[in-house]
């Protein structure tokens, strides 16, 4: 990484929320620090918010069922909100999910800010919605997310597994924006981590500029349909 | 849970309290009473049947893909599966099923996801989405484009294969068969019955498809 293209860093301890408008020509770099890390994220054109990231068109766009550099995400209208730009981790989950208050009571027990203070068990949804309703949005708005870092495989028959030790420690994914886009994410524990303890881990987070990519850019160039994902999104600017 | 768990159901279309016949690329919106059955019928083999369900008292407890095959471990529904909200409401269990397999990866098809998947000059062609939004837009309750979320394509076949690949395979579905589903709570059943002409997934002949809804058995 370009230092002097840093715009910021900070760390997003684990199970807290944060959201940021990634503004186009910028990129998130997210890092898993300490290995073992998932960050549940959602995104929306920020211009528009009703545009919002679409999972289905995203996997069927790319005829994928795991998200890595050189894929896109796809908003609603086919359009690019991001492209993944750089991948260390190899496998991202776009299929399981994010918790809820009833699964982390029931995976791992009550514990209430009053008794624990900060270190109280939170939900990926809780976050979602909380930080959702910061920017003037609420649950209509609450659409399927990615999970980064992690890994869910699927077999044959359709089963999911967790797949362990997917994410080590210094991975790092790197997106870039494509249009303005509200990213909002959390650092809660992957829904299928089959760990019994809570022990969310951190990520950090870097906010760098980044040029606007060119015509052999390797996310446009992945795939045909990608090509006209670009040249919808860049229509939406002329 | 297997992912093909064939169960039929025994009773007949004369004990039916509704039965319609939506035509290919038409919506169909209609709510179905806790304990009320309703069945889906492939009349003519292969037809995709986008499908999304709302709890009738606050729509934005809605039919989630991610949480139904989180809480089934199983990417495929079929007999059995309780198909769940994001907050974790059961809306529906499946509870016939003489097709096996159904997808709920593979989204509704729309004007603009066809420009991105076949060709910019595909705008004009008619999609699911505009059917969705059309009925939701219809049917005055306020709805709008945020209440339409990933959905389950009924009838249709969209395998993951080990390496992370979506593939869309051949059918199994044939003419007659159905999936059957009990409301555990009052439901908003949203369908549109796919329109798709440029991909294989319906042999490029959409169909229509019969909806049946029976009351359920007497307390």
């Amino acid at each position: 990484m370009n230092d002097t293209s840093v715009l910021w860093e900070e760390t997003v301890q684990g199970g807290a929320a944060w959201s940021h408008v990634l503004k186009r020509g910028t990129a998130l770099r997210l890092t898993d620090l300490e290995g073992g890390a998932n960050t549940a994220a959602i995104f929306f054109n920020f211009d528009c918010p009703a545009e919002r990231f679409n999972l289905p068109d995203t996997l069927k766009a790319q005829h994928i069922a795991r998200l890595t550099q050189g894929f896109v995400l796809y908003s609603d209208m086919g359009r690019v909100l991001c492209s993944i730009t750089e991948d260390t981790v190899g496998w991202h989950d776009p299929l399981a999910g994010c918790s809820n208050a009833a699964l982390v009571a029931e995976k791992y027990g009550e514990a209430t800010y009053q008794h624990c203070r900060n270190d109280w068990h939170q939900n990926a949804r809780e976050l979602f919605l909380i930080e959702l309703a910061k920017w003037g949005l609420g649950p209509r708005d609450l659409a399927a997310n990615v999970n980064f870092f992690s890994r869910v495989d699927v077999a044959d028959d359709g089963s999911l597994a967790h797949h362990a030790d997917n994410s080590k420690p210094g991975a790092y994914v790197e997106l870039r924006a494509e249009m303005n886009v509200l990213v909002i994410l959390n650092t809660c524990q992957h829904p299928l981590d089959p760990n019994p303890k809570y022990v969310p881990k951190p990520v950090q987070l870097s906010v760098r500029r980044v040029p606007a990519p060119v015509r052999t850019d390797p996310c446009r160039l992945s795939r045909p349909e990608n090509e006209r994902g670009f040249t919808l999104t860049e229509r939406y600017f002329l | 849970m297997s992912s093909v768990n064939l169960a039929q159901r025994t009773r007949g279309e004369q004990d039916a309290v509704y039965s319609f016949v939506i035509p290919a690329g038409d919506p169909w919106m209609h709510e179905i009473k806790k304990g009320q059955y309703l069945r889906i019928v492939d009349l003519y083999g292969n037809q995709a049947v986008d499908t999304l369900f709302y709890n009738a008292h606050d729509p934005s407890d809605r039919y989630s893909a991610q949480d139904t095959i989180r809480a089934q471990r199983n990417i495929y529904l079929t007999t059995g599966t309780r198909l769940l909200t994001g907050a974790g409401t059961v809306l529906l269990t499946i509870v016939g099923d003489t097709c096996g397999r159904h997808d709920t990866l593979g989204g509704a098809c729309a004007s603009e996801s066809n420009m991105v998947r076949y060709s910019i000059e595909k705008r004009h062609m008619h999609a699911c989405r505009n059917s969705f939004l059309k009925a939701v837009t219809e049917h005055g309750r306020g709805w709008d484009k945020r209440d339409i979320t990933s959905n389950i394509n009924f009838f249709m076949n969209v395998p993951v294969t080990p390496e992370g690949k979506l593939t869309f395979e051949d059918g199994i579905s044939e003419p007659g068969k159905y999936v059957e589903m009990r409301a555990e709570i009052d439901v908003v059943a949203l369908i549109s019955n796919c329109p798709q002409l440029n991909n294989p997934c319906n042999a490029y002949n959409p169909t229509p498809v019969q909806v049946l809804i029976w009351d359920g058995p007497a307390e």
